[in-house]
């Protein structure tokens, strides 16, 4: 199996076979010599070299995060197939864009309603959940599309609550 | 003593007082909205209720329906924890209109240090220190005319206000009437009291408060000190006992002025008399919580008492077991309030269901929890989940120790701010206590480097990536979300992830 993930904006290529109970990995090309062990869903217990490092998987509705010892790096995972989406998805200004509701809460206020013209970091709706207000930004300039969300409702962490064009 | 106790609460808070109900012997009663059913608090209890609807004016605030399931079920006594009815005089004294003992002081002095001008007024009365300012509400020419007289900068306040709401900093007398009228409305809004009284602003103070327990009796004690002075947008965030700048001689002062105040209101049970320290170590009363706060913990371990026993003993009608010079601090403790939102994300809450939850444990460390692995945080209440707390000989063993938990400390499925208390306590200012009220906020200025983190460690996290990936069954997403994006139900969430990535750099 082989994978490529991307932390901080840097590739690794990793390339894994089942090795009994544990795995035989190559990371960049380079053999690395690694015991894997788990008993609990989401933690593994690494030994490299006689070091020893309890690795945590921590999941967000919105990012995934990988944690080791005290340090947390945001983990991207992709396997060729959505290597393909993600390289023919266009550049970075042009096209569709989405609000997505980065909690869930209920929508308050729907600031911008479809039509509206509308700037980079502009307020398009307010989401409200545990007593605080949170207004979600538009992520580039251009005008607004669609509104997927009523004010009154409730919406998942994820959603898309607006299309900008 | 009490045979059942209602507690008209949830969260954490409700689970301690339930704790200290079981300790004693005395029956505990859960009361839940239509959202808690499933909460830690109800199952913790002997008996529990549903009370109405997920918002808290139909049912944690609901006074009626409250007070009749009490009547119901028998109960002697409610406490009512901290926020919701806490601080509400009416609801204790409905409680006394059925016969029903409310844990906490008398309605009347929780009518006086309610109102934060009449509490000014009686602690300028009995001579006490207190910020300069005005003991009564101001029409806005008349704040004006005082802030002349005083001096800025000033701080305007709502008479009825309470976390940071309707209160604004006034710098020039330029920004004083758009502020003034800020802080009403805010103040209206919020709690239908447009009051607004103004004082001199402090620059940099420490948040200092002493913990103090009256009896029924005329007995009352202070039990020193907390430090609170880490606080964002007016929040505590980090609290500890004793305080870097406390002395004996201090802490003695400070207890003494806290008993008087609660001796001029004719306090019982456990409360809180909250002080502004400047550079020169001054005192002034800021103002009086009449309740068990939120950081009492902090207290217990460096006094070795439970403040939840001895409001359970007082209310009951016993005398204080302890007098002053019974009193001993000893060590050091911290609390960390450990929250569901995002601190790289401005704060923004964050709800939702609990996928993994791995706690510390081990020497001298405390956790006190409302939440448990699987349950789904609710939208329609505070984003606290639980408080951690160390204890240590001193200080730097203490923060030691507080890191060392909140590097086993480990929650998956929603977003919290563990990472800024790990940011916190390493920060050179915070272990040499050079902590004000002004410190979190020019911490978070300063934006952190993400990029220190060792290349080994980097690579680990890449390999522990590919072994989680390679690891994921290829089976249904549980909560059908990826379904909802029209996605195929068997991407594992890695792929989901990427595509998420992908979406957003379209």
């Amino acid at each position: 199996m082989i994978y490529e993930v991307i932390i901080a904006g840097k590739t690794y290529k990793v390339e894994l076979s089942p090795a009994g109970p544990t795995w035989r990995c190559k990371l960049d090309g380079c053999v690395i010599p690694l015991d894997v062990a788990s008993s609990q869903n989401g933690v593994l217990s690494i030994l490299v070299d006689g070091k020893s490092y309890e690795v945590r998987q921590e999941t967000t509705p919105t990012e995934t995060n990988i944690v080791v010892g005290r340090e947390r790096f945001g983990a991207v995972v992709c396997d060729s197939r959505s290597l393909r989406s993600r390289r023919s998805s266009g550049g970075a200004e042009s096209g569709l864009k989405k609000v997505i509701a980065s909690m869930p809460g209920k929508v308050l206020r729907i600031l911008a309603p479809a039509g509206t013209a509308v700037e980079a970091e502009q307020s398009v709706l307010v989401i409200e959940a545990m007593k605080m207000q949170n207004e979600m930004k538009s992520p580039k300039k251009g005008t607004v599309k669609k509104i997927s969300a009523v004010e009154g409702s409730t919406v998942e962490a994820g959603q898309v609550l607006a299309e900008i064009e | 003593m009490f045979k059942k106790v209602l507690i008209a609460n949830r969260g954490e808070i409700a689970v301690r007082i339930i704790r200290a109900c079981r300790e004693m012997g005395i029956a505990s009663v859960a009361v839940f909205s239509d959202v808690d059913r499933g909460a830690l608090h109800v199952s913790k209890a002997d008996e529990a209720y549903a009370i109405g609807p997920a918002p808290a004016s139909e049912s944690y605030l609901n006074t009626e329906k409250i007070i009749s399931t009490a009547a119901r079920c028998g109960a002697d006594a409610i406490h009512p924890g901290y926020g919701f009815l806490s601080e509400n005089p009416a609801f204790a004294r409905a409680c006394d209109e059925a016969g029903i003992k409310f844990i906490g002081p008398p309605p009347s002095a929780m009518e006086m240090m309610g109102s934060k001008t009449r509490a000014r007024q009686a602690v300028q009365a009995a001579g006490l220190p207190a910020v300069p300012g005005s003991d009564r509400g101001l029409s806005v020419e008349e704040a004006v005319s005082l802030a002349g007289e005083i001096g800025f900068p000033v701080m305007i306040k709502a008479a009825a206000g309470g976390g940071g709401k309707g209160m604004r900093q006034v710098r020039t007398p330029a920004d004083l009437r758009p502020a003034y009228a800020t802080a009403r409305s805010e103040a209206e809004r919020a709690f239908k009291n447009g009051e607004i009284y103004l004082e001199k602003f402090i620059e940099n103070p420490r948040h200092i408060e002493i913990q103090v327990l009256g009896d029924e009796h005329g007995n009352l004690i202070y039990l020193g000190e907390r430090e609170c002075s880490v606080q964002r947008r007016h929040q505590k965030v980090i609290e500890e006992a004793p305080s870097a700048i406390v002395d004996e001689d201090l802490r003695r002062r400070m207890g003494q002025v806290a008993v008087q105040v609660a001796r001029a209101a004719g306090y019982t049970n456990a409360g809180t008399v909250e002080f502004l320290v400047d550079s020169g170590r001054n005192f002034y009363f800021l103002e009086m919580n009449t309740r068990l706060q939120v950081e009492h913990p902090v207290t217990e371990m460096v006094t070795g008492l439970d403040l939840v026993h001895l409001q359970l003993q007082i209310a009951s009608g016993k005398k204080l077991p302890l007098r002053q010079a019974d009193i001993n601090i000893r060590g050091h403790a911290i609390e960390c309030r450990i929250y569901a939102e995002d601190p790289d994300n401005n704060f923004f809450p964050s709800p939702g269901k609990i996928s993994r939850l791995l706690q510390p444990s081990g020497p001298g460390i405390r956790e006190d929890t409302g939440v448990y692995e699987g349950w789904t945080v609710p939208l329609d209440y505070d984003p606290m989940l639980s408080k951690l707390i160390a204890y240590a000989p001193d200080r730097t063993a203490a923060i030691a120790r507080m890191r060392r938990a909140l590097d086993e400390y480990f929650i998956s499925g929603i977003k919290t701010n563990l990472s800024l208390f790990r940011r916190l306590l390493e920060h050179p200012d915070f272990a040499a206590a050079r902590i004000d009220t002004g410190f979190l906020e020019r911490m978070l200025a300063f934006k952190a480097d993400a990029n220190t983190s060792p290349e080994g460690l980097v690579k680990i996290a890449a390999i522990s990536a590919a072994l989680f990936a390679a690891r994921a069954p290829a089976n249904p997403d549980q909560n059908g979300k990826a379904k909802a994006n029209g996605e195929k139900p068997n991407s594992s969430n890695w792929t989901r992830t990427a595509r998420i990535e992908a979406l957003r750099s379209q």
